[in-house]
């Protein structure tokens, strides 16, 4: 999978889950000011990642994915080879 | 000083309709809201009749930061209190205002439950849940939410009595303002429609077999009746004391006369005729009424053998000589469980508000049982100012109501 291909995929999917528009989902933009994430919702993002990319992200490694860029970052890093 | 109790608004969200005047017209017309669904043949059951719920769109009205909290039953009662809400002439301001308090009736969260632990035990993860996945599996799904997203402040509470749920609803909340605890509390059933909540129940052979005619299968109090059809919604009703609504100028349809309840300390699935009796008798008691002044029974009746004849038996105890007309609106509907008590309410308040009793569909031929009672198979035009409503669940709850036209 092409980065640009992990961007397209998350960017909808995140845009449908969260029901932001695709338009507000720029690489520097900050993650849970976008998507309106509270700690509650947070627990969505984590899911929906795990569910579409197997991958699971531990509580430790939160605080580094701040924006949609860190979070394409952290796909691409941890996807199955 | 005991408070009388009003009811001035009512709403919901069922298989005859998602307002008050396309309910009433189907009630009148004598409409089946009973489909046959492949889908539940394709999955396995055994009865694949249930009743056809439009699903609800809360978007234009919910933020999707609540909605992930809500399950389909607890989006039903979301329509059918909004509704209700605005038929009682009462807005957010208002609400902001007033410690109102909030009964619903619920007793299952299958899907939402069965969804959250799939995922958990698909992942090996607990957060793979979701976080909307603890709140929407919890019996209390439909107060948590609707308290959050109107900000009701007065008292939050899930009345879970199997199929008897939402009568025990509005018996507790008029209680509640009758003794002065609250002025104003929404109350009400829900009941989701999806299959998997109703799966073990078909499961245990409950369910009407005659999928080759849906609208004639559920057929309650008639000699060839072969079991219930499972339906759902919701139904919402705003319950005043009658104080609080005439200072407010609010519309006031009625008032709730009387609450009896029983056990039957018996069958967990098995009816009885002593535990309904009590809970009628109770209930006449209760609101110093006699079974002459009742104009109309809403009974509980599902369509299955051993429930209707017993029902019917305890009517014709109570009432005696008095032929009181009887019908059961789940031939229409099939059976709303959690929600019915409710929804009943609004079905009976319906006809009495326009002059008419909904026949009971598909009764053709009593048995020797239901022969015993005044059973209208067809609507008839009829002026009543007060009537009955039952409803009975597993475990042998029963609850009854009276409520009288203003």
């Amino acid at each position: 999978m092409t980065r640009e291909e992990i961007i397209e995929k998350v960017n909808n999917l995140l845009s449908e889950e969260f029901e932001v528009d695709l338009g507000e989902l720029t690489p520097d933009a900050n993650i849970k000011e976008t998507l309106a994430l509270d700690s509650l919702s947070l627990v969505d993002l984590v899911a929906l990642v795990q569910q579409n990319y197997k991958i699971k992200i531990p509580v430790a490694d939160l605080p580094s994915i701040q924006t949609f860029n860190d979070l394409y970052n952290y796909i691409e890093s941890h996807l199955p080879a | 000083m005991k408070r009388r109790v009003v009811i001035t608004g009512m709403g919901i969200w069922s298989c005859l309709g998602n307002t008050l005047d396309e309910v009433r017209d189907a009630l009148y017309t004598g409409k089946s809201g009973i489909v046959f669904s492949q889908a539940r043949k394709d999955a396995g059951f055994r009865s694949a009749l249930c009743a056809q719920v439009a699903q609800a769109d809360l978007k234009p009205y919910v933020a999707r930061s609540m909605r992930q909290f809500m399950p389909e039953e607890a989006q039903y009662a979301y329509m059918a209190t909004r509704a209700a809400l605005e038929h009682a002439r009462i807005d957010q301001d208002f609400l902001d205002r007033h410690e109102v308090g909030l009964i619903f009736g619920n007793d299952s969260t299958a899907e939402a439950t069965m969804h959250g632990l799939d995922k958990f035990r698909e992942f090996k993860d607990t957060s793979a849940c979701g976080s909307g996945a603890i709140f929407q599996s919890m019996n209390s799904t439909v107060t948590m939410s609707l308290a959050c997203i109107f900000k009701l402040r007065g008292i939050n509470l899930t009345t879970s009595a199997a199929c008897a749920s939402g009568s025990h609803s509005i018996g507790l909340a008029s209680l509640l303002i009758r003794d002065g605890l609250q002025d104003c509390i929404v109350c009400g059933g829900a009941q989701e429609a999806n299959m998997y909540s109703v799966a073990s129940f078909d499961g245990i052979q409950a369910f009407s077999l005659r999928e080759n005619e849906p609208t004639k299968a559920c057929r309650p109090f008639d000699r060839d009746r072969d079991g219930l059809v499972p339906g759902g919604g919701a139904a919402a009703v705003i319950l005043e004391s009658y104080e609080h609504a005439v200072k407010r100028g609010a519309p006031i349809l009625a008032e709730v006369v009387g609450w009896g309840f029983s056990g039957n300390g018996a069958h967990i699935s098995t009816p009885n005729v002593a535990g309904p009796a009590r809970s009628l008798e109770l209930c006449l008691r209760n609101g110093e009424m006699t079974p002459k002044e009742i104009g109309y029974i809403n009974a509980h009746a599902t369509s299955t053998r051993a429930g209707d004849g017993q029902e019917a038996l305890a009517i014709a105890q109570i009432f005696g000589d008095y032929k009181v007309p009887v019908t059961s609106t789940k031939s229409q509907t099939g059976h709303e469980m959690w929600m019915a008590g409710t929804s009943e309410l609004i079905y009976s308040m319906l006809m009495m508000k326009h002059g008419f009793i909904a026949g009971n569909i598909n009764f053709e031929h009593p048995d020797e049982d239901t022969a015993c009672i005044n059973i209208l198979p067809e609507t008839r035009e009829i002026h009543f100012d007060t009537f009955l409503s039952n409803s009975f669940g597993f475990g042998g709850t029963n609850s009854t109501l009276i409520v009288k036209n203003m």
